[in-house]
């Protein structure tokens, strides 16, 4: 039993170390910071989310399981609005994704002149 | 062993993100790789209170996770408004 | 206390005790979790502060449907499972992308079709949350996302994701199949 679960835990750890890893090197070889959203979204999910289910093999049901959850949850609930917030951020300032004319001027159209209801909560 | 090799692969991102960080060259991908580091510092604080057998790191962790979101979310309200707070203009959704 | 809303009222007054208990019972929950003592000192002072926490979100007013979307923990059962399944399966897509910089960078809009703003905002956040689209801005009941890759970008205009987060809430399923705006 004990031994059944160190393997998954090996398994799941090892998966989630290598979503990090590839997310870290899409971070530093993404052109662009919009490309770079996406790489950072492999860490904020699967990254974090295979490591902590490879922990959770280790401590059974205990208290410290269910802290466990709640910091992956955390993680996964506030991560899309930080990024949300980062886009907007970004667009509001000119600073448009490396993408088509058509599309460029689509994103550009998004900006919201009125700043008090652009905002970027 | 496990966790060794966990933390070891975590330091390595980490420093992915550092690198990225110090390059930019926009502010924003400066913010994005900071918050990166900042996921990645939870997941540290966790697997080394695995390390250390203390499971009270995970406290840390939770209280890591929270502020690393209100940090990203008010250093980017920083650098767009270069103000943290501003008038709502008789908006009702106000400043948010 | 004249009530000031962002659109969406939040029916009627015993739902929001439902949703008042809920939160008590939640915030008591995360309470002992984080202690883990049980001594009367420690358990007195943890109800005065999750007395004083649901007092201030009363006075905040945001103890309602979209502050505290109580009502979706059913529903949700099914939609959750799905979500983390897309999300496992776009991940694997967008790491392989990384690994040979076969990407192609593109910005579409499509329609949400959810009839409310917390609709909208779980069916953003869920395209923010599975790895090469992101969300960069919702007007009105139009959002604009980045796609990372071709692949990532045609799975979100079949409007799979968009159906099921309208089951979630509630809504109707549109029938009309094109989910892209301004497609041909």
């Amino acid at each position: 039993m004990e031994a059944a679960l160190d393997v998954l835990s090996w398994i799941f750890i090892v998966t989630g170390l290598a979503f990090c890893l590839i997310g870290g090197y899409g971070l530093l070889k993404m052109r662009d910071m919009f490309a770079r959203l996406h790489a950072a979204s492999l860490i904020d999910t699967l990254g974090v989310g295979f490591v902590f289910i490879g922990l959770m093999f280790q401590v059974g049901f205990t208290l410290v399981l269910a802290k466990l959850v709640i910091v992956l949850l955390l993680i996964f609930f506030t991560g899309p609005t930080a990024t949300f917030a980062l886009a907007r951020a970004a667009i509001n300032h000119n600073s448009l994704p490396a993408v088509d004319d058509a599309d460029k001027k689509l994103a550009a159209e998004t900006k919201s002149t009125d700043r008090s209801q652009g905002g970027i909560g | 062993m496990m966790f060794t090799v966990a933390a070891v692969g975590v330091v390595v991102t980490m420093a992915m993100a550092l690198a990225r960080a110090l390059i930019g060259p926009s502010v924003y991908s400066r913010i994005l790789a900071v918050n990166v580091f900042g996921t990645l510092a939870v997941m540290l604080i966790a697997i080394y209170g695995f390390i250390d057998d203390r499971p009270e790191f995970l406290d840390l962790s939770i209280v890591y996770a929270l502020i690393n979101f209100i940090g990203t979310i008010a250093v980017t309200k920083y650098v767009t408004y270069a103000d943290m707070g501003h008038g709502d203009d008789g908006d009702p959704a106000g400043d948010i | 206390m004249p009530r000031m809303r962002l659109g969406c009222f939040s029916g009627v007054e015993g739902d929001y005790v439902t949703r008042t208990l809920g939160l008590a019972a939640a915030l008591a929950a995360f309470w002992v979790l984080l202690s883990g003592y049980w001594l009367p000192l420690i358990i007195a002072l943890g109800i005065a502060s999750i007395a004083l926490c649901v007092v201030i979100a009363r006075r905040l007013d945001v103890c309602d449907r979209e502050g505290y979307p109580i009502h979706l923990t059913v529903p949700g059962i099914t939609y959750f499972p799905w979500l983390v399944k897309e999300i496992v399966v776009s991940n694997i897509t967008v790491a392989k992308a990384i690994l040979t910089g076969d990407v192609n960078p593109q910005v579409l809009q499509v329609r949400a079709s959810q009839s409310d703003a917390l609709g909208r905002t779980v069916y953003a956040n869920s395209i923010t949350l599975t790895p090469g689209t992101v969300s960069i801005s919702v007007d009105e009941d139009v959002i604009t996302v980045h796609a990372l890759m071709d692949e990532t970008a045609d799975g979100l205009r079949s409007g799979e994701m968009n159906a099921r987060v309208c089951n979630l809430m509630g809504d109707s399923v549109p029938t009309d199949t094109k989910h892209e705006v301004g497609a041909a």
